[in-house]
């Protein structure tokens, strides 16, 4: 007997440690996993109103999120593969091509 | 016992969250990743959704994780420097994140008594299980997204493989 309130409040604690790891992380890979963090923490919440609702819908949404969150996953670790290649750096202040 | 489960797993989530963001090598903040995800598989599973839970284990801390932890190993990432675009972000980044969170949790917890208890165990339908329920709606009336994200996974291969490419 849970109050589905916690586990969306601990949704929010996570998801906001995600914004914060995503603001402050300097690593082009720490971002990127900060950012599997608050997807992580998007499915808590509807996993819970799937919960509460008594809906499979949620449970959907999240098997649809997690399929998408593979493919972002491949695509983005490329892309890194190349910035890698191309700048010799994981530092996102270094890679300013489109600032100067 | 749910309480206790909840309380376990919430309290490993955070501070995996939390170790998340101080570790300052990239392998660390993978790792403490996989604790979260592991701690969030318990906690669906407490919600009854047994499918995801396996496919968060399966899925998330099997594959994706495995394809970060590769990355770093491949790229050798070391230990990130602090430069001043950080200090920004600091300022910016630390009330931001706290300000969404007292949004959310206020939220939350004042709605607390209409969003009413988990119970474990708890069927969503009259009494099928999940897997069935799950795989019933998704066979039948999402059928067609269902197909279209095998092309999008297909999509992903190809766009990572010619990202990744070397170039002549």
């Amino acid at each position: 007997m849970v109050p589905i309130a916690y586990y969306l409040v601990l949704a929010a604690v996570l998801f906001s440690i995600g914004i914060g790891a995503f603001l402050i992380k300097r690593n082009v890979i720490t971002i990127f996993i900060s950012i599997e963090l608050m997807l992580n923490a998007v499915n808590l919440t509807f996993v819970a109103f799937a919960h509460k609702w008594h809906q499979i819908g949620g449970q959907i949404f999240v098997f649809f999120v997690m399929v998408v969150a593979a493919a972002e996953a491949a695509v983005g670790l490329a892309i890194i593969i190349a910035i890698f290649r191309t700048r010799q750096t994981l530092n996102v202040d270094e890679i300013d091509l489109m600032n100067s | 016992m749910q309480l206790a489960l909840f309380i376990i797993f919430g309290i490993l989530a955070v501070a995996g969250a939390l170790n998340l963001l101080f570790q300052r090598h990239p392998i660390n903040s993978a790792l403490s990743l996989v604790v979260v995800m592991m701690s969030l598989a318990v906690l669906y599973w407490s919600l009854g959704a047994e499918f995801l839970a396996a496919a968060q284990v399966i899925v998330y801390s099997g594959a994706i994780m495995v394809l970060f932890v590769f990355v770093i190993m491949l790229l050798n990432a070391g230990e990130e420097e602090r430069t001043h675009g950080s200090r920004a972000a600091y300022n910016v980044g630390i009330p931001g994140a706290a300000a969404i969170f007292c949004l959310l949790a206020f939220v939350f917890l004042s709605e607390r008594d209409a969003l009413g208890v988990a119970n474990i165990g708890g069927r969503l339908a009259n009494g099928v299980d999940n897997i069935a329920e799950l795989s019933q709606v998704l066979f039948t009336k999402l059928l067609l997204p269902f197909e279209v994200t095998s092309v999008l996974i297909l999509v992903a291969i190809l766009g990572a493989v010619v990202l990744a490419r070397k170039e002549q």
